[in-house]
């Protein structure tokens, strides 16, 4: 009963903080301009770059991860761990890399450069499709790569003991496959990449390429124009939700990295060509991946002693809403670690951060200056972000801790505080640690709504990056971006780590 | 006394219907072939299944609706009879103070005595995952025994054991049940355990729970049930 209490407070609350925001900006509907021919670019922005990176994430990842499903060698175990990394890692850190290596000093323009050729500009659509590929190409490689060892070991050795030839097996067994997950990735990805802000925001930029939350984010920013925003929000709220529903369609989110090292018997592919292909295929994925953070990291290091004292108060704000949203959040998903947890969880993540931004701004400015409540707010929304992770992480052994126990504990009549502090949380904590740790590091690296309200006594660590990089400070961005890794990747591992240490199974 | 007023249980299309008394002491066998009904009599009276009709008393006192730990009755499941993560001390613990609070210097003789009960002397640190299965078993013994309820319900909680073990068991069993002087009641596949631990056995079969009936005497002259699932 008290558990059941505590779940509908707690769906309550994030129904509230979901709808709140969205009803006060449909109460803006009113006042709204009609969409500009700005407004109308910024769509068709949005939706082609969304669908250029789904697209080009999608059609990369087939062959990479054809490679991976097939050849064994050494760190392949730690190659398939790392393509979940992008997941935490900080966008500006990770933009902060790319720009190393494909940006005007780059390492590809002085290679080009040496060669002759007259150096390319990463600002731009390119750019930005660059960044999603780089964020998304080893979330669909996981995703295609499950799909791969997910065929039944007994459907390949059928296949070998036929003799079918590589052209058949692939159309007779991998074809159908590839048809049922590659359309799931693309919707994934493409809704991802809809409400992209934080690339858009140091790759776009510039009339031609303004996404709708950039798009958002300036008109609020920088010439106050709230009816304009709340309009763009709407927009931004009806594709968002329609591609959501499309995605939820088409098959459940990806999963979380387990079980993609079983071993796949295989009776073919020993052909010359196809090993070095497959090899080619796995070294250009991971230099392409490794190589921005190794530059970030060389960049960077020896500046990270040497910051200015803005940066570390940045990077103290940054760990105070890490922390307060981890809390909130890990309090969340374990009160509505069930069904209808998982779907209201779901309706959040199909709005993006700036909407209910916007529509926190709006709720709070009659009351309270919304930019004093920065990090306050921040904090909420990455709460709330990170929610629907947190919960398909702990469903599922929520709900075995009560199959295997509640008889026990019903039997001894364990009250609910001794249920909850002696066996509930005991049993779930190595979850909790890895969920809390995804969530920590999330909202270490996020920027998103910090943008649209901070002034400059509450920016958070990857905000300060942001401004160093406008401010052409690049040596100290890259140290601010080492430091941000750092604390990411160190809050992550903290929490991931306390979950497993000493849990007995 | 413990009355099974014309109860009957129904789920998804399966019944059981149970009218029968049983004493206030002694050990009672369930025996019958699988898919009868043996766990649904026993959750029956522990609680964690409500019948569709009837009413179940234990001396007099209607229980029909109380929840499991309300009830005068403790239970060794088949398995998950400890909290995994928690030492054996600390699961007797649980059972000795389930709606936690401070715990007092006699809790911890009681706790040592129950574990000196059942042979498992200096093991209250360990882990259940650290205990050999026979030791598992008998740190769950050690929890009803600290519940002390005047009924103790067994479902087929040594099914895993050996044979050898599986009478030794028995035989804790016996021990336990003797020191909390109740009703035992044990449901098992067995047998042979059953004529050496029962005095009267109940069949449960066709959707029936019949009257207990002399344990040797049933198994010396089995009605038809009985001997098609003996076999």
């Amino acid at each position: 009963m008290a558990a059941r209490a505590v779940a509908i407070i707690a769906a309550l609350a994030v129904a509230g903080l979901i709808l709140g925001p969205v009803a006060a900006v449909l109460a803006r509907a009113g006042d709204m301009p009609v969409p500009g021919p700005a407004d109308w670019q910024a769509l068709r922005f949005t939706l082609t770059q969304a669908i250029l990176s789904a697209g080009a994430s999608v059609a990369l990842a087939v062959p990479t991860a054809r490679a991976l499903a097939r050849r064994r060698f050494p760190g392949r175990g730690l190659l398939i761990t790392l393509l979940g990394a992008p997941f935490i890692l900080p966008t500006i850190v990770a933009v902060l890399g790319l720009l190393a290596v494909f940006g005007n000093k780059g390492l590809l323009n002085l290679a080009l450069g040496g060669l002759g050729v007259p150096p390319m500009s990463i600002y731009g659509l390119h750019g930005v499709v660059l960044a999603h590929v780089f964020f998304n190409l080893p979330l669909a490689t996981r995703m295609i790569l499950q799909g791969w060892l997910a065929i039944p070991s007994e459907r390949l050795r059928l296949a070998a003991s036929l003799g079918l030839s590589p052209v058949q097996v692939f159309r007779a067994l991998e074809l159908p496959m590839l048809q049922r997950i590659t359309p799931q990735a693309f919707v994934v990805i493409f809704v991802i990449c809809l409400s992209s802000f934080a690339v858009a925001l140091t790759l776009g930029g510039g009339p031609r390429s303004t996404t709708l939350e950039l798009a958002i984010y300036q008109s609020l920013r920088f010439d106050f124009d709230i009816a304009r925003a709340a309009m763009l929000a709407l927009v931004q709220l009806a594709i968002a939700l329609t591609a959501g529903s499309v995605a939820l369609w088409l098959g459940r989110a990806p999963g979380f990295g387990v079980g993609l090292d079983r071993d796949l018997p295989r009776w073919e592919d020993g052909a010359l060509t196809r090993v070095l292909l497959d090899t080619l295929w796995i070294v250009a994925a991971t230099l392409f991946l490794l190589t921005p953070l190794a530059m970030v990291v060389w960049n960077g290091i020896g500046a990270v002693l040497t910051l200015p004292a803005q940066v570390w108060q940045a990077a103290l704000h940054s760990l105070g809403v890490a922390l307060a949203s981890t809390l909130l959040c890990m309090i969340w998903a374990t009160a509505l670690a069930n069904r209808m947890g998982e779907w209201l969880a779901l309706a959040g993540i199909a709005l993006s951060p700036l909407v209910l931004g916007i529509g926190l701004f709006l709720l709070v400015r009659p009351f309270a200056n919304p930019f004093d409540l920065a990090l306050v707010v921040t904090a909420l929304i990455n709460a709330l972000v990170s929610l629907p992770f947190a919960v398909r992480i702990l469903r599922p052994e929520s709900e075995a801790i009560r199959t295997d126990h509640i008889r026990l504990a019903q039997a001894l009549g364990l009250s609910p505080g001794v249920w909850v502090t002696r066996v509930f949380l005991p049993r779930l904590r190595r979850p909790l640690g890895f969920a809390a740790g995804l969530t920590a590091a999330l909202s270490m690296g996020d920027l998103g709504v910090i943008a649209l309200f901070a002034d400059p006594d509450h920016a958070t660590l990857p905000l300060q990056i942001y401004r160093l990089m406008g401010a052409y400070r690049m040596d100290q961005a890259a140290g601010a971006a080492v430091l941000l890794l750092g604390l990411s990747l160190g809050l992550f591992w903290l929490f991931d780590r306390g979950g497993r240490a000493d849990a007995a199974t | 006394m413990l009355q099974l007023d014309h109860v009957q249980s129904d789920s998804d299309g399966f019944r059981l219907s149970a009218d029968l008394t049983l004493p206030d002491t002694g050990r009672i066998a369930v025996i019958g072939p699988s898919g009868a009904g043996k766990s649904t009599l026993l959750d029956l009276i522990a609680g964690f299944r409500a019948p569709s009709a009837g009413r179940i008393r234990l001396n007099g006192q209607d229980i029909t609706s109380l929840p499991p730990a309300r009830r005068p009755v403790s239970i060794l499941f088949q398995d998950n009879n400890l909290f995994p993560h928690l030492s054996v001390g600390s699961n007797l613990m649980l059972a000795l103070r389930p709606r936690g609070g401070r715990t007092r210097p006699e809790d911890h003789s009681r706790i040592e005595n129950a574990l000196h009960a059942v042979g498992l002397d200096q093991m209250g640190n360990r882990r259940p995952a650290t205990l050999s299965g026979g030791q598992q078993s008998r740190a769950a013994l050690a929890r009803v025994l600290i519940q002390a309820r005047p009924v103790l319900l067994l479902d087929e909680p040594f099914s895993a054991l050996g044979p050898a073990l599986r009478a030794e068991m028995l035989g804790v069993v016996q021990d336990v049940s003797g020191k909390i002087g109740g009703l035992t009641i044990m449901v098992t596949h067995d047998p042979h355990g059953a004529r050496k631990f029962a005095d009267q056995t109940v069949l449960v079969a066709d959707g029936v729970a019949h009257t207990p009936q002399d344990t040797e005497s049933l198994f010396t002259d089995p009605p038809p049930a009985l001997r098609a699932y003996l076999g």
